[in-house]
């Protein structure tokens, strides 16, 4: 059976694999019969932005660390210690002090994240060049034809990777390596942190079937409750389903399921997963219903998608605006424009009218602004509103106040609106 | 109540109701068609609380009453009973029940008691004047295609109906406009309607009005009240809300200054429109005009779908031109044109463009240019 030491890299092949490297002597071996032949990974960083923080102040390494926003923020990353009081991705901040009291709460430096994936991302562009990265720090590697590259198999490669991640970077990942995107995905999480999951081939049917269908990504919270409405809460009972039947139920998602059930899952390994929406929200400090100052958010809101759309070229045809009340329903509004559009001007004047046709009192706990149906920045902003004859001065202005931002600096020039 | 009617006469009163209760309602009553019998006449009465249409037919009535009962099943079952068929109307109050008799088909319909009917309020109308049908089918058939179906600005969401200052004088005057085309259509002031209140009909009273005006020699009598406006044959009587909101100014969107001058058979126009807008991208469907001495090409340029030229003969004098259209909004406006020639007046390519037949200036259209 092929092994692999994850401290030395050391390649095995025998019979029965050892209980330590007989090489360096670490304890850190894995064994599957599939392990030299598997060779789609998922890459998931361990509590990646307090990591981060633990490597950048020593300080910290043994306490409990929260990475979010403000006391009415939810938390972005829990560091391991904090994990272990309970305290889990997406909680409300107040939630996650009560249950970890002697938490040190900081707030995110994105730029030192984005520094980190962008090491990250260099290793990995060694190893292949079918990489798609779903965050900064997760990532799908398709290595498949690389092992005459590299001489060595996949696995080998993969965990030269994060023993290069924790040796020149101080940060570790875990990686799930199987032989497609689903189960590498699944993989990764089974064995976190600093893990190495395989999930070959010949054991798929048996490691789904007891499994709850939520471990499927995409599957939430809804998704579930309407899966269980069908009786359908782990895979043995997707498969007892027909193709036709559950694609009858559950239209294109009933497709897709069939072949997960299967553990089929035929989705490449893109670099170029397609954008299908920018969108940004906020949580305010204390719950609002002041049109001023909401005003003001939609406002910056905009702003920021606009710039997100005209970094990438891209243009929405659908504008959204949401809102969470303070009791935490959520309200959102949508309108098709008929000419896409990637100009703030645009975004915000639309979320301001849906905002007012809503005709809902608050007050907000969150606001958020979003743009989707993306099409290429040439095909939008082409047919100015006859109604609005100042349209046109309007987009003039903004395009001129952004070529003056990418010369002397996002501040150099901001509405009055802004600054509400 | 029971009465028989012809079936001809009664599909077209159910008919006419059934266009008007709205289909996905959660208050049942509003599904029903209250059906009231008296005299040798039977009222046909169906309301979604924004419109209702009370329509009088004549028949053999036994005796006088009145019940509701869905619009939708009774004129699916008139739709398909023979036509010359005598139908019996009989209503068993006690039961619930409707009877339907022809020939020899029964039907047995649940009926929902009368009273729970909502009849609209009457209002004080300000205004009455009366219009001929022909008149009325113009003003709304070349301005309703402009009507837009954005909610969140529901005052374009009707055609702004008032009277108005033209260069020959005071006009009834229709303009509908989404922001991208706008109509403005002008008939001859009737007599009486010169202090009507301007009110923006909606696009589903539009839609139901049109079937009062086939017939050439109908008169129309209209009532118009700040809330209300109401559209009147001897049968049919037509009341609808009208959007409370105000149109905005459209007079500013017109542009007066409008040079070039193009002048075109509309028919070629628009087949040729239609031809090269075959490889336009789906959703953009955007044409180029280019304009030189009597020359006009349209051309569409699609890098994912292909690219599409073609040269018409044409009268035009100015300056070389070249701007973009949505195809559709071309074809919408150049369809209006039944007599003469279309005439286009461009000013520049980012410049709302004028269309008008002839040198008719009472059916007017701007449409906006996109970016090619």
């Amino acid at each position: 059976m092929p092994a692999l030491c994850r401290s030395c890299l050391t390649e095995l092949n025998t019979s029965s694999p050892p209980r330590r490297c007989p090489s360096c002597g670490s304890p850190r071996l894995i064994a599957h019969d599939e392990l030299f032949s598997l060779s789609i990974a998922h890459m998931d960083c361990d509590a990646f932005y307090a990591s981060v923080e633990k490597r950048d102040n020593p300080e910290l390494a043994a306490k409990p660390v929260i990475i979010g926003g403000g006391r009415r923020g939810v938390v972005s990353t829990a560091c391991y210690i904090a994990r272990i009081q309970g305290v889990r991705s997406a909680m409300p901040m107040f939630q996650a002090l009560k249950l970890c009291p002697n938490a040190v709460v900081i707030r995110p430096r994105m730029s030192a994240y984005v520094e980190a994936s962008r090491a990250i991302r260099a290793m990995m562009d060694e190893l292949t060049p079918d990489i798609e990265p779903l965050s900064l720090d997760e990532a799908f590697m398709d290595l498949s034809g690389t092992a005459r590259l590299h001489g060595h198999p996949p696995a080998v490669m993969l965990a030269r990777l994060v023993k290069r991640m924790k040796d020149e970077l101080g940060l570790t990942g875990s990686i799930g390596l199987s032989h497609n995107k689903f189960l590498a995905k699944i993989a990764s999480d089974l064995d976190k942190p600093n893990g190495f999951s395989v999930i070959g081939k010949a054991e798929t049917a048996a490691f789904l079937h007891d499994k709850p269908v939520r471990l499927i990504w995409g599957v939430g919270q809804a998704a579930q409750a309407q899966l269980e409405k069908a009786g359908i809460q782990r895979f043995s009972d997707l498969l007892r389903w027909e193709r036709d039947d559950l694609h009858a139920r559950f239209g294109a998602m009933g497709d897709r399921l069939w072949h997960l059930a299967r553990g089929e899952d035929r989705r490449r390994v893109s670099a170029h997963a397609p954008i299908k929406s920018i969108s940004n929200e906020t949580t305010f400090f204390e719950d609002t219903s002041d049109p001023e100052l909401l005003d003001g958010h939609i406002w910056r809101l905009a702003e920021n998608v606009a710039d997100r759309a005209k970094a990438k070229g891209h243009a929405g045809r659908v504008v959204t605006l949401k809102l969470k009340r303070a009791n935490h329903t959520l309200l959102t509004r949508r309108l098709s424009l008929r000419d896409p559009t990637q100009l703030a001007d645009r975004i915000y004047r639309t979320a301001r009218d849906l905002f007012d046709a809503a005709g809902d009192q608050g007050p907000y706990r969150l606001i958020g602004v979003g743009i989707s149906d993306l099409v290429p920045a040439d095909d939008a902003d082409r047919a100015p509103d006859l109604l609005d004859p100042t349209a046109g001065q309007r987009t003039e202005a903004e395009r001129a106040t952004d070529r003056i931002r990418a010369r002397f600096g996002k501040d150099a020039i901001i509405k009055g609106r802004a600054l509400r | 109540m029971k009465f028989s009617i012809e079936r001809g006469v009664l599909l077209k009163a159910v008919a006419q109701a059934q266009s008007v209760v709205e289909r996905r309602n959660t208050i049942p009553i509003l599904a029903n068609v209250l059906i009231e019998a008296d005299g040798s006449d039977v009222m046909f009465r169906a309301t979604d609380l924004d419109i209702e249409v009370v329509d009088k037919a004549p028949a053999q009535v036994e005796r006088a009453g009145a019940t509701t009962v869905s619009a939708v099943t009774l004129h699916e079952i008139v739709r398909k009973l023979p036509d010359g068929a005598l139908v019996t109307l009989t209503d068993d109050g006690a039961a619930g029940r409707l009877t339907v008799e022809a020939g020899r088909s029964n039907f047995n319909l649940a009926t929902l008691p009368k009273e729970d009917f909502p009849v609209m309020a009457s209002s004080e109308y300000s205004s009455n004047f009366s219009a001929p049908a022909p008149v009325l089918r113009r003003l709304f058939d070349k301005s309703k295609f402009a009507i837009s179906t954005e909610e969140t600005r529901y005052y374009l969401n009707g055609v702004y109906m008032h009277v108005a200052d033209a260069d020959g004088g005071r006009v009834l005057r229709c303009v509908a406009t989404d922001g991208h085309r706008l109509a403005r259509i002008d008939a001859d002031l009737p007599d009486g309607a010169g202090d009507m209140p301007g009110v923006i009909v909606p696009r589903k009273t539009v839609g139901e009005l049109r079937k009062l005006l086939d017939d050439d020699d109908a008169q129309i009598a209209v009532s118009v009240s700040e809330t209300k406006i109401r559209f009147a044959t001897p049968a049919i009587t037509l009341t609808s809300k009208v959007i409370d909101g105000t149109f905005p100014d459209y007079t500013r969107v017109i542009p007066q200054g409008n040079t070039r001058r193009l002048e075109v058979d509309a028919a070629e126009f628009a087949q040729a429109v239609d031809r090269v807008a075959t490889v336009s991208s789906e959703r953009s469907r955007a044409v180029k005009l280019s304009l030189e001495e009597d020359k006009l090409t349209l051309s569409v340029n699609a890098p994912d779908s292909g690219a599409a030229e073609e040269e018409l003969a044409v009268a035009y004098g100015d300056e070389r031109l070249e701007i973009g259209f949505n195809a559709k909004y071309l074809l919408e406006i150049a369809s209006q044109v039944d007599r003469e020639n279309a005439v286009f007046l461009f000013n520049s390519s980012g410049d709302p463009t004028l269309m008008r037949e002839g040198n008719d200036t009472s059916a007017v259209y701007v449409v906006m240019p996109m970016r090619v």
